[in-house]
């Protein structure tokens, strides 16, 4: 089957389809403009926001992310950062949800150490089994870890969302096994969510096959952020389409690419 | 009377509606959520919800994150 041919390639998160499987943060940005700009260039259509306590008496007149964001184009995805417990989680959760007129759709996380940011899999159990309970549609982050990413999806979770390496770090996926073997166990959509650094980083998800990748550091660190949100577009379109078309056996010796036959030297 | 407001203590009228906590801070067009000793107070309730002396008012809104 051709490019041209071949039926869209969507895929759903919490019965709403999506066209791009790039999803990205707002923050680290120099400013709105460039979150913007940066959020244009990716083809993002879901965007994951913090919630934070209002500047009360300071420059009340301030543009809001969502101001530059409207949720009216952007499926918003509101986050848990900075929760290290399971109360806090569920409290942003329930702000999240009013703030947001009731889109139910929120991106959990419960963190357990501030050092590497790596997640607190006991307590993001129970947040998520409370919120599940409370009719959130629950995006978790989570370790690389088979066995958690399986339980987190048997309670309910939407998607699995399996961090690639520790949160801002860069690193590109460290465990390419174990995400491999989530996406091989899960019956939901695999995100990787955390530790990409580059665009090939992104193919190489997509590659094994995940679903789809969420990033921020990566393109909000960069030196021109708007030309690093265009590269991870074409990384993940990339990584996606090799996983699609199915990569050639890797074999140890040569194997020529032109005709034995019909050599006349 | 005295409240917290985001973790500051705030003299306000007695009886302040949170309809009338949010125009007195100049919030009354932001897209924000409020909590009061931990518990959501959804904004269909801003006008009748009165505010009693040491409540703790938490005024939450969007911002960039990933």
């Amino acid at each position: 089957m051709t490019v041209a041919t071949r039926s869209p390639d969507r895929f759903s998160i919490a019965g709403r389809d999506y066209q791009s499987r790039l999803l990205v943060g707002t923050g680290k940005y120099k400013d709105l403009d460039e979150t913007a700009a940066a959020i244009e260039a990716s083809g993002a259509e879901i965007v994951t926001v913090a919630v934070r306590r209002t500047n009360i008496g300071q420059s009340p007149n301030e543009p809001n992310v969502l101001d530059v964001l409207p949720p009216s184009r952007y499926t918003i995805l509101p986050n848990t950062a900075g929760c290290y417990d399971v109360d806090s989680a569920v409290r942003t959760c329930r702000l999240a949800r009013e703030l947001l007129d009731g889109h139910n759709l929120v991106k959990l996380e419960v963190l357990g150490d501030e050092k590497t940011l790596f997640p607190d899999v006991v307590a993001t159990i129970s947040a998520a089994e409370e919120l599940i309970k409370d009719g959130f549609e629950v995006m978790v982050y989570t370790n690389d870890d088979p066995i958690i990413a399986k339980r987190l999806e048997e309670i309910g979770c939407c998607a699995v969302m399996p961090l690639a390496a520790p949160i801002g770090s860069g690193l590109g996926i460290r465990n390419r096994l174990n995400i491999l073997t989530i996406v091989e166990n899960a019956s939901v959509p695999v995100l990787v969510d955390a530790g990409v650094g580059t665009a090939s980083d992104a193919a190489i998800a997509m590659e094994l096959g995940c679903d789809g990748v969420l990033m921020n550091t990566a393109i909000a660190a960069a030196k021109d952020p708007v030309l690093m949100a265009s590269a991870m577009r074409k990384g993940i379109e990339a990584g996606r389409e090799a996983y699609l078309a199915g990569r050639m056996p890797a074999k140890r010796y040569a194997s020529a690419s032109s005709p034995i036959e019909g050599t006349f030297f | 009377m005295q409240i917290i407001v985001n973790g500051t203590p705030t003299d306000v009228p007695e009886r302040l509606s949170m309809s009338g906590l949010i125009e007195q801070l100049g919030l009354s067009d932001r897209r924000l959520a409020v909590e009061v000793n931990r518990e959501l107070v959804p904004r269909s309730q801003f006008p009748e919800h009165e505010l009693r002396t040491g409540d703790s008012v938490e005024i939450i809104h969007a911002v960039g994150g990933g």
